[in-house]
């Protein structure tokens, strides 16, 4: 039995944005435990007041660089619900393939740059590049891949210039949509060495369960393992779709006792968002090789080991192709057309909602009668997160107390990074003081 | 000498410029070879207090932060400015366009004067600390990135456009966006990212920075052909803070 421990990492490495551990023991007695956020705050709701309808996509997608197509498709569609501007069934489709990219970009990242490491028991990917080159080298692929599917729907990488309200600027080629799938047909032999070399490892995955509320999209109109279209739903609530202009009544912000942070809950005192979450509302909605994915690493509907999100997200790395080279056969099949957009402004208020791969991402926007924008307000995934990390810290460290200090901060820290924290995105991320 | 040793910093930012580094994919495997990383928190674990090379992404909005760039500047020997936060204080800067007090206010509402909301004025790097390189763009282009590297790494100054966008727009053959009711801030903004926006449809909204000297003359001709005021243009020029402060590289 430990008597005194003292952790404090200060600014987590490998994830996105700056976060801080602190765990103090002293006489066997956990004196303070905090998963605390110092990033400096940017105030993107108050820089986007006066701001025209047209460019509120550009400016907000700079809240973060991972999933800035993410918010981009956020904003438009809030912009969209709020205009009241309607999108072609193709414009529609060329989007959601857009944000496939992303959602592969950005797992294939995680997966590959940040968690793996922790797996290996290596401080970064740097030492396994001559350890494991081959396995980093099919990594490198996959991302490049993403990135290049990026590039062809978005007109870049990060921070897309091709979503405007109402549409798209343009529309690619029908050979460049081909060739796009044959990319992602060679892509699932790359998918399946990572799968195999993540499972290899998977024993390192720590065996730890916490009950919380996982909240998603959820799409029954066509049902769909959606990160796109659909309304919020909770393990905790049957099955029932709340519509995403009810939001607020989902996200509801509140402040703890001991603490001035604010944080998220609905049904519960936290819940969390991501992979994991969409998989627990969603996963009977899987393609084929997502399912079999899943049952490779024995991944069940109502799993709550965090740790697991990880492989949640590899999971949704399959379904994510397999289901794009079926998208872009249907968008073949009725074939492209060039499309022209126009768009006025108008008053209105409106909001809009798609999953950031870290999770369930709200927008809201009002405008005047000269579509500049008068308020703004944006609850991000990893905010949601917040609470919940905390209180998966409060049930792991009594568990693990009795090993090595080193054992329990790689925890911790692997805790973090398995939620894949997107923490320059927070815009109302306070502090967490957490005092037992 | 040996290999040079190389940190990178961020501040307030989205790290998309960082993850421009990453997506070098292959390359960086590579370029990791003829430097020495000792610092990067995004990608490793590692912390250093020496190096050579500092590469400063982000923007400077705090007075803490302030003093966490001294520091670093005075341990580097080659300080970069990295991507639009950090060589024109980017988006960020839409913030100066208010009050601090509003600002906070209107995120944090009651909670807006706890000290760790702190915020001043947005800073772009070198309104903080003297900065040798910029490397222009939101984000960095990822093959300016490795030139720049490059020519650092063989002692060499490297060369950064100083003509505007519209010079790469028109040899890529585009059609004008202005043609098309766009308010393009091509003819006053650097160009070096290949017209990259307009060449997919999107207006020009300046994350390079200005020309160094802009021809505004230019500029207003564009604007009187196609009947428009000087505040539409000017509207989209403050998006990413070309209007406030030092924009010289
Ligand atoms: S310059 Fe743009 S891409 Fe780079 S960190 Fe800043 S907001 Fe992100
Ligand atoms: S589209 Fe923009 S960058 Fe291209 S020529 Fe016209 S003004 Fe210049
Ligand atoms: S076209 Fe303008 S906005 Fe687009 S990347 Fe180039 S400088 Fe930046």
């Amino acid at each position: 039995m430990h008597n005194d421990m003292n952790i404090n990492v200060h600014h987590i490495t490998r994830v996105e944005g700056h976060g801080n551990i602190v765990v103090n023991v002293t006489n066997g007695r956990i004196e303070k435990l905090q998963w605390q956020v110092p990033e400096a705050p940017r105030f993107f709701e108050a820089m986007v007041r006066g701001q025209s309808y047209e460019d509120i996509q550009t400016i907000v997608s700079r809240i973060c660089g991972i999933c800035s197509i993410t918010h981009s498709l956020a904003a438009t569609k809030a912009v969209e619900s709020a205009l009241g501007l309607k999108v072609s069934e193709q414009a529609d489709k060329l989007r959601i393939l857009m944000h496939y990219s992303e959602q592969l970009q950005s797992h294939t990242l995680h997966i590959g740059y940040l968690a793996a490491p922790d797996f290996f028991g290596a401080p970064s990917v740097v030492p396994l590049v001559s350890r494991a080159i081959d396995v980093v080298k099919t990594i490198v692929r996959a991302h490049r891949v993403a990135n290049e599917w990026s590039d062809l729907l978005a007109g870049r990488t990060t921070h897309p210039v091709t979503l405007i309200p109402g549409g798209l600027t343009r529309t690619p080629a029908e050979k460049q949509l081909r060739q796009l799938q044959k990319t992602l047909k060679d892509t699932i032999p790359d998918l399946k060495v990572i799968a195999d070399v993540v499972l290899s490892v998977a024993g390192n995955i720590p065996k730890f369960e916490r009950q919380t509320e996982y909240v998603s999209l959820k799409q029954t109109n066509p049902p769909t393992y959606t990160f796109y279209h659909g309304g919020i739903t909770s393990d905790d609530n049957g099955g029932k779709v709340v519509p995403i202009e009810k939001w607020h009544n989902v996200a509801n912000e509140y402040i703890v006792e001991q603490s001035t942070a604010k944080w998220a809950k609905w049904h519960r005192d936290s819940y969390a968002v991501g992979a994991l979450a969409r998989f627990n509302n969603n996963s009977e909605l899987l393609s084929p090789m997502g399912k079999e994915a899943a049952k490779m690493f024995d991944l069940k509907k109502g799993c709550c080991n965090p740790f697991m999100n990880t492989v949640a997200q590899l999971v949704e790395c399959f379904h994510i192709v397999e289901t794009s080279i079926t998208m872009i056969d249907e968008l073949l099949t009725k074939g492209l057309k060039a499309e022209k957009v126009t768009s006025s402004p108008k008053a209105g208020k409106g909001a809009g909602c798609v999953e950031a791969p870290r999770g369930i991402l709200f927008h809201e926007y009002e405008f005047d009668k000269k579509g500049n924008c008068i308020a703004a307000d944006i609850c991000i995934p990893t905010n949601q997160n917040h609470a919940n990390i905390q209180k998966d810290f409060e049930k792991l460290v009594p568990e693990i107390i009795n090993e090595s200090e080193d054992s329990v901060r790689l925890k911790l820290e692997m805790l973090v990074r398995s939620y894949d924290p997107c923490i320059s995105c927070s815009t109302h991320m306070l502090n967490v003081e957490f005092v037992k | 000498m040996g290999k040079p040793r190389v940190a990178i910093f961020d501040f307030a930012c989205c790290e998309g410029c960082q993850l421009q580094i990453v997506n070098l994919e292959e390359e960086l495997l590579d370029l990791i070879g003829a430097v020495d990383v000792v610092e990067w928190r995004e990608a490793l674990s590692e912390q250093s207090t020496e190096y050579d090379i500092a590469i400063i992404e982000g923007s400077i909005t705090r007075p803490e932060d302030e003093k966490r760039l001294e520091i670093i500047r005075t341990r580097a020997k080659i300080l970069i400015a990295l991507g639009a936060c950090a060589t024109i204080g980017g988006v960020n800067k839409l913030k100066n366009n208010f009050e601090m007090q509003d600002v906070k206010r209107c995120v944090y509402g009651k909670a807006a004067d706890m000290p760790h909301l702190d915020t001043t004025p947005t800073k772009a790097v070198d309104e903080v600390v003297k900065v040798d390189y910029k490397i222009h763009g939101c984000p960095i282009d990822r093959k300016e990135f490795t030139y720049i590297i490059r020519c650092l790494l063989m002692g060499k100054r490297p060369e950064i456009p100083d003509y505007p966008v519209c010079v790469e727009c028109k040899a890529k053959g585009n059609p004008c966006l202005w043609e098309y009711e766009q308010v393009c801030l091509g003819p006053i903004i650097r160009a070096g990212c290949g017209a990259r926006c307009p060449s997919s449809g999107f207006r020009c909204f300046g994350c390079r920075g200005y020309v160094d000297n802009p021809n505004v003359n230019a500029a207003k001709d564009v604007i009187e052909k196609y009947g428009l005021t000087l505040d539409v243009l000017k509207s989209k020029m403050v998006l990413f803070g070309s209007t406030q402060g030092p924009t010289n590289a």
